[in-house]
Formats: structure tokens, C-alpha cells, sequence
């Protein structure tokens, strides 16, 4: 028998991620009670395949709920709610009357799909579907990874046509089992994960018919799209009867965790990559500038609430490679007091388009470089180059959002590890002329899912509640001259130039 | 004066043979090429390997030098790996207690913030990582001068400022306070930079329980003291915090 709602004073946060699973407990007033992490394999079947094991994560994320329970100590009693974010994109696909994955979860990073993206390009090339979903044909998206399994697993099409079969991005496996798997699972997923499918439409939020039919993926397969903050179904095991209110994918996760809830309003994680969301309203804002259309959150039965997404392969991966293929320093750290035996960058730049320029160039033929190298360059400056070509990506994000939406950004909401490079946050608030500010919360992700699940049930009344829980733990103001700043942007320009064109037999694509 | 140390002389041996070109040597090798005697060379290695400069290989049986001593030369911790190890624990402190919160290290003959919290009330606040601070009238200062005697030193170069009614500018004093720092393993200031603030420091250690720097919170003394002394709940959350860090940097659990 399942209860409503509770008495519980803690929100549940499962954050599936590429890596790990954990599972945070927060209070009302939004800080951790409690955090349990667990691991799990990264399949490498061949090279640029990229593969999870279905059971393996669910295994884990019942470890993770249970061990945070038990720092806690706390029981189901004390949860109100439980929220999903997840790693996006992530593909699996089961068999509903075993509840087994018919073959390992396809990661979001799986480049398999990259020669059929381009078969479903056909004359129209990466652009073919933009209009309706947002996202060029590209091999992250999980709408043709569902072809790929369907195409390539024996039989498998077949079942699914005959509706055993069931897909779902993380959020979807995690829900369905959650809720009881075989037994009366809900097969749902929330708008902003579909919209990382290539095969919801923006504009209606429903599965896309034409799209379906051209990627030959079976209606019968997809979950009930639900929005990100309501009740799915309620929980059985460790947390029997509390309620399942929340899914978004964790990028959307983090932007609803900095409560960005206002139209202009940004975020921006820094990890090994950087994924920066601007919320633009309820209005769907179509990118001309190499950015990502996507659905920031939907609550209940409100309108949805969109976003530009513009994402940067190469940031805190730059500095690893400084430590590790370089070995100039010894630790990620050491980056910001290299770059303080300095004063600027003596006139070097590094453009780390290790696998191309992305967002907002797309360049695959472009390979990174280091220019402006002179006898007066020292380590230092490179150290500074290092940070700087951060800070210079994200101001060209930055820079592409406010052409496409029209919304010049009037402070930026930063996360992630390389929040704790001092030198670094200043430098980004120099070139955006924009102050940066950090939150309290780090884990600004499960945050985000805990905010979504406890609207849902009430435990927080409104947006208004979740931004007062939101608090400034340091900003960092502009203070470098224009003069400077235009001065440094067009070198950064010019820097950019220099990597294009490198890979001659690759044509640069749109 | 005294001779040299005839052990200390020998120890000193036994790590140049063992840096010379064999990089494995058997304890009769050992004690063959410096003339010692067999159980001398071995208490020695023993004494060495107790402290991480040799180590024993287990198949083998011979020796080699230790990762100890490759840390020796760098033992010094990189400030930003100090802010990023402790970033977490200093939000939370700021968060448990209401107030700003700095962390602190030795720079010349003053604390240079290398971390700075702001107080969790939204007011404007101007980050004030880089800027120093006085060694003998804050609590970072204070603890420091406690735990550092390179700190110690520096204030009979550079003679205490006084800068409100209540700091601290006689030496004796001074050591006076930094004893009972030590002794209650934590620091207060209260009043003695600025008018109106009062803070709570204590010590960060690394793992070899060396003194690496300061945590504490700083706020108005009304907020941070209780009839004129510090709210022992505030003390409490500034010592947990600095064990988080330390453990965090490898010290071992105290």
C-alpha cells in the first residue's frame, strides 16, 4: 500500500552519472545531510565505443540509496520525496516481461551511431531534424543508438514491434525499476531527457511521428513523456510508498539546482568539459550560431521553460593534459601558481581543439594549436594561455546565446571542480564583463533533482522558496580594461583561426 | 660544542651508497662497503626504513631509498591545492555558522588569504583572496604563530603594530597567547585588528602533521561572542572544520 505524502523532513536525490551513482539527502534548507557514491565499469567493446551495464547501475543505485539512508539515519519515514538526474543521451533498451537490458546501455559518448547520422542526414546533412528537436544529427543523441541496437541486436526488432520491448534513458531504468520493474513499473520520462532523443519535438512535446518513422524507431518502444516535477509512481523496496516526483538530465539538473529560473538567467558547470545553459523562457529559441535548443524543466502542468545549450569539449581536460602529457605541473592545482609567477599571457595562446572546434564553430578539421610563441615565453605564460582558453571558449558560448536569443547576460552561475581556481573565475569575469558568481551547494545537480521532486509534493511552496535557499559563496568582479579585453579577444579570434583547416581530407561540416 | 653524531655520520653514508649507481643493495653489501658491522648497518637500515627513507624490497630482501625522501623536497603544499582540498569544508562552515570564513597561510612576516568564504546573508561582499592579514592580532595569525616557529620568527624582525585598544604587542604576551593556543587547540581575536570583529581560528595540518595553514570565521563580535568571550558552539564548528581539512590532506585521525 502506497502513502501520498509523509511526514519526511528529507528530499532523495539519485544522481545516475557517466562515472558513478550517488544518492544525496538534503534538508529543507538545502544542505547535505548525507552523500553515498558507488562506482560502476566502463565497457570499451572496441575504440569509440562506450558501454554500461543496465543491471550493474541499478544494482548500484539501490547500494547508494541504502547507504545514504544509513549515514543518514534515517528511514523511509523520513523522505518525502525522491528526485532522478541523470548522464544524458544514455541509451538502454529491456525486455518488459523480465525486466532484463537486451543488450549493454549505448553511453552518451559512443560514436557508433556516427556513420548512421549521416545516412539519416541524407541530402539535408546534420541539420535535417533542427527544426524540429533542436540537435543536428550527431552521435550523442539517443534516438539513433536506438536504431543501432534495434538494427544490430538478433531479433530484436521483431520483439519490439510485438511491444516486449521497452527504451529509456537513465532516468526511464532507473523510474521503471524503481517503482517495481515487472511488477507495475512506470515507463515514463521527463521532457528535458526526451528532448536529448532526437525524436521529441519541441514545440508540442510529443513523440515526433515523421521523426519516428524516418529513424525506423517502433512508437511501442518510447516512454510516456511527463514533465520534469510530478508524481510517476511511488517507490517499492528501501523506500517503499515514498513518492518518485522528479526527473531532469543532470546539465538541466544544475541549471534548476543554480535556480536559474528566469528568462536570461545562466549557468555554466566547469568539470573536465563545460556545459553552459541559458534559460530562454517559454520560448523555444532556434540556434543559427552552433548552440543546442533544448527544455530547461517543465513543472507539472505549467509551460515549459527552454534553454541554449552551448558545450565545450576541452576545459578542466586542458589542464590534465598540461599535468599529465606535459608534466609541466603535478597536480591540477599547481595550474593557477604556475600562472601566478606571471603577469599575463606574454603574447601566447593555446586553442585546445583536440577533436575539432565545437560549439560555436563545428570544425572537425580543426586541430589545436599553441601560437604567439616567442624566446620571452615561459611556462608561467602558458600555464596563463591554459586557463585563459577557458575563460575565451566561454566567451564565445556566451557570445553566440546572446545572438541567437537576443538576452545579454547579466551574471553567470558557475559550478564544478574548476570553481576553486581563483585566478581562473577572475579571468572569466574579465573577458564576459560579467560578474561570476558561486553558490554555496556545490552539488548543484542533485540539488536541482531534490528542488524538482520536493515541488512536486509540496515540501517547498514555490521557485521564490528554492531562490531564497540560494546563497553567494564568493563573486568575482570584472576588472580588466576594455581596451585590454578587446585587445586579448581578437588575439584569442585570431588564435582560433590558426587551428582551421588542419585535417585536409575532412570537409568542414555546415 | 659537541663531536659529530658517529650514527647520524654512518645514516648519512647509507643513503649516499644507496643513491649511487646500484639502486638495490643486500644488507652484507651494505655493511661490506662501509666497513660496519653487520648489525650496526642493519639497526641503521632498520632505523631508516621505520622512517620511510629506505625501504626493504619483500622478495628480495634488499634495500633501496624511500618515497619519504623524494617528499622531503617537496614537502611544501601548493596553496591552491589547499583552497581545493578544503573548499567544501570551509562552505560548510560558512553555512553552519553564518559567518565569513578565511583560510590562511605564512607569506614573509604576515597571513596571506588564500581562501575566502563569503557570509551566507547575499549582502555585497568583495572577495579578498591575495590580500594579508596580521600575524599577532587575528586568529589565523595567532594560530600560526602557535604551531609555526617560522612565524615566531618573524615578529622579532618585524616588532607587533598596534592597532585598537585590546591587541597584543608585548612579546611575552604574545607567547603567552600562542601557549594557550596551543594548549585549547584553537585561536580568538577579538577586537584586536579591527573594531567590532571578533574570529575564531585553528590549525591545518598536513599528513605529516606539519602546520600548513589556518581556518577560521570572522564576524561581528556581537554575532561571535557570548559576554565577551567566543560561543563555544562557534569554536566547535571552526575545530571541526580543520580536522575535515587536515583528514582531507592526509593527516591522520586526532
Amino acid at each position: 500500500m502506497t502513502t501520498l505524502s509523509n511526514g519526511g523532513q528529507y528530499i532523495a536525490a539519485i544522481d545516475q552519472g557517466t562515472t558513478s551513482s550517488r544518492c544525496i539527502i538534503f534538508g529543507a534548507d538545502g544542505r547535505i545531510v548525507a552523500v553515498d557514491q558507488q562506482e560502476h565499469s566502463q565497457i570499451f567493446p572496441q575504440p569509440g565505443w562506450v558501454e554500461h551495464d543496465g543491471a550493474e547501475i541499478w544494482t548500484r543505485v539501490q547500494s547508494v540509496v541504502a547507504g545514504a539512508l544509513e549515514k543518514a539515519d534515517l528511514t523511509k519515514a523520513d523522505i518525502r520525496a525522491i528526485g532522478i538526474t541523470n548522464q544524458r543521451e544514455t541509451t538502454i533498451l529491456w525486455d518488459r516481461h523480465t525486466g532484463e537490458p537486451v543488450h549493454n546501455a549505448l553511453v552518451w559518448q559512443d560514436t557508433r551511431t556516427e556513420a548512421l547520422c549521416k545516412e539519416l542526414g541524407r541530402n539535408v546533412g546534420q541539420d535535417r531534424f533542427r527544426r524540429e528537436t533542436g540537435l543536428p544529427l550527431a552521435s550523442y543523441f539517443a534516438g539513433p543508438k536506438i536504431r543501432w541496437l534495434l538494427d544490430n541486436v538478433d531479433g530484436l526488432r521483431e520483439r519490439a514491434e510485438a511491444g516486449d520491448i521497452l527504451f529509456g534513458t537513465m532516468d526511464s531504468w532507473v523510474i521503471w525499476n524503481l517503482t517495481g520493474g515487472v511488477n507495475g513499473g512506470v515507463h515514463v520520462t521527463d521532457v528535458t531527457n526526451a528532448s536529448r532523443t532526437m525524436l521529441m519535438n519541441l514545440a508540442t512535446l510529443e513523440w515526433d511521428a515523421k521523426i519516428l518513422e524516418s529513424m525506423g524507431v517502433p512508437a511501442s518502444v518510447l516512454p510516456e513523456i511527463r514533465s520534469s516535477a510530478e508524481v510517476y509512481g511511488h517507490a517499492v523496496g528501501v523506500l517503499e510508498g515514498v513518492p518518485v516526483a522528479s526527473a531532469l538530465g543532470d546539465q538541466q539538473a544544475a541549471l534548476f539546482g543554480q535556480t536559474c529560473f528566469d528568462k536570461g538567467e545562466a549557468k555554466s558547470t566547469y568539470g573536465t568539459g563545460t556545459f553552459l545553459l541559458l534559460n530562454t523562457g517559454e520560448k523555444a529559441v532556434n540556434s543559427y550560431h552552433g548552440l543546442l535548443t533544448t527544455v530547461g524543466y517543465r513543472i507539472g502542468n505549467e509551460k515549459p521553460v527552454y534553454a541554449l545549450e552551448g558545450s565545450i569539449a576541452v576545459t578542466g581536460s586542458l589542464v590534465q593534459w598540461f599535468r599529465d602529457q606535459l608534466g609541466i605541473i603535478s597536480t591540477a592545482a599547481e595550474i593557477e601558481t604556475l600562472a601566478n609567477t606571471v603577469q599575463d599571457n606574454g603574447g601566447a595562446y593555446i586553442v585546445p581543439a583536440f577533436s575539432g572546434l565545437f560549439a560555436p564553430y563545428w570544425r572537425s578539421d580543426a586541430r589545436g594549436v599553441i601560437t604567439g610563441l616567442t624566446r620571452y615565453v615561459t611556462k608561467g605564460h602558458l600555464a596563463r594561455a591554459v586557463l585563459e582558453a577557458t575563460a575565451w571558449q566561454t566567451r564565445e558560448v556566451v557570445d553566440a546565446m546572446a545572438k541567437d536569443s537576443g538576452v545579454t547576460l547579466t551574471a553567470l552561475k558557475v559550478d564544478g571542480g574548476m570553481t576553486s581556481n581563483n585566478l581562473l573565475m577572475q579571468n572569466i569575469a574579465d573577458v564576459l564583463d560579467a560578474p561570476v558568481e558561486r553558490p554555496f551547494v556545490a552539488e548543484t545537480t542533485a540539488l536541482g533533482a531534490a528542488y524538482a521532486a520536493g515541488l512536486a509534493v509540496g515540501f517547498w511552496p514555490d521557485l521564490d522558496t528554492l531562490r531564497a535557499n540560494w546563497h553567494r559563496a564568493a563573486e568575482w568582479t570584472p576588472r580588466m580594461d576594455e581596451a585590454t579585453r578587446d585587445r586579448e579577444y581578437k588575439n584569442w579570434l585570431k588564435a582560433v583561426e590558426r587551428t582551421m583547416g588542419w585535417i585536409e581530407e575532412d570537409q568542414p561540416s555546415a | 660544542m659537541p663531536g659529530p653524531i658517529q650514527s647520524l655520520e654512518r645514516a648519512a653514508a647509507i643513503l649516499r651508497l644507496l643513491a649511487g649507481g646500484e639502486r638495490r643493495l643486500g644488507l652484507s653489501e651494505v655493511s661490506a662497503s662501509l666497513g660496519l658491522a653487520k648489525g650496526t648497518a642493519h639497526g641503521i637500515l632498520r632505523t631508516l626504513q621505520q622512517e620511510g627513507f629506505v625501504e626493504q624490497d619483500p622478495e628480495s630482501g634488499k634495500y633501496q631509498l624511500g618515497a619519504e625522501l623524494l617528499r622531503l623536497g617537496q614537502s611544501y603544499l601548493d596553496v591552491h591545492e589547499l583552497r581545493a582540498r578544503a573548499l567544501v569544508w570551509a562552505d560548510d562552515l560558512a553555512r553552519a555558522s553564518g559567518e565569513t570564513v578565511y583560510l590562511g597561510v605564512l607569506h614573509q612576516h604576515g597571513v596571506l588569504i588564500v581562501h575566502h568564504v563569503f557570509r551566507p546573508d547575499d549582502s555585497r561582499q568583495v572577495l579578498e583572496v591575495g590580500s594579508m592579514q596580521p600575524l599577532h592580532s587575528t586568529a589565523l595569525g595567532k594560530v600560526l604563530l602557535a604551531h609555526d616557529p617560522v612565524a615566531r620568527g618573524e615578529l622579532d624582525d618585524y616588532p607587533p603594530e598596534s592597532f585598537t585598544s585590546r591587541t597584543l604587542v608585548d612579546l611575552a604576551a604574545i607567547d603567552e597567547e600562542c601557549a594557550l593556543t596551543r594548549e585549547r587547540g584553537w585561536s580568538a581575536a577579538v577586537e584586536e585588528t579591527w573594531a567590532g570583529v571578533a574570529s575564531i581560528g585553528a590549525l591545518i595540518q598536513d599528513r605529516r602533521r606539519n602546520p600548513v595553514g589556518a581556518v577560521c570565521i570572522s564576524g561581528a563580535v556581537e554575532r561571535v561572542c557570548e559576554a565577551g568571550v567566543v560561543r563555544p558552539e562557534l569554536v566547535v564548528a571552526v575545530r571541526e572544520a580543520a580536522r575535515a581539512i587536515s583528514r582531507d590532506l592526509g593527516a591522520a585521525r586526532f
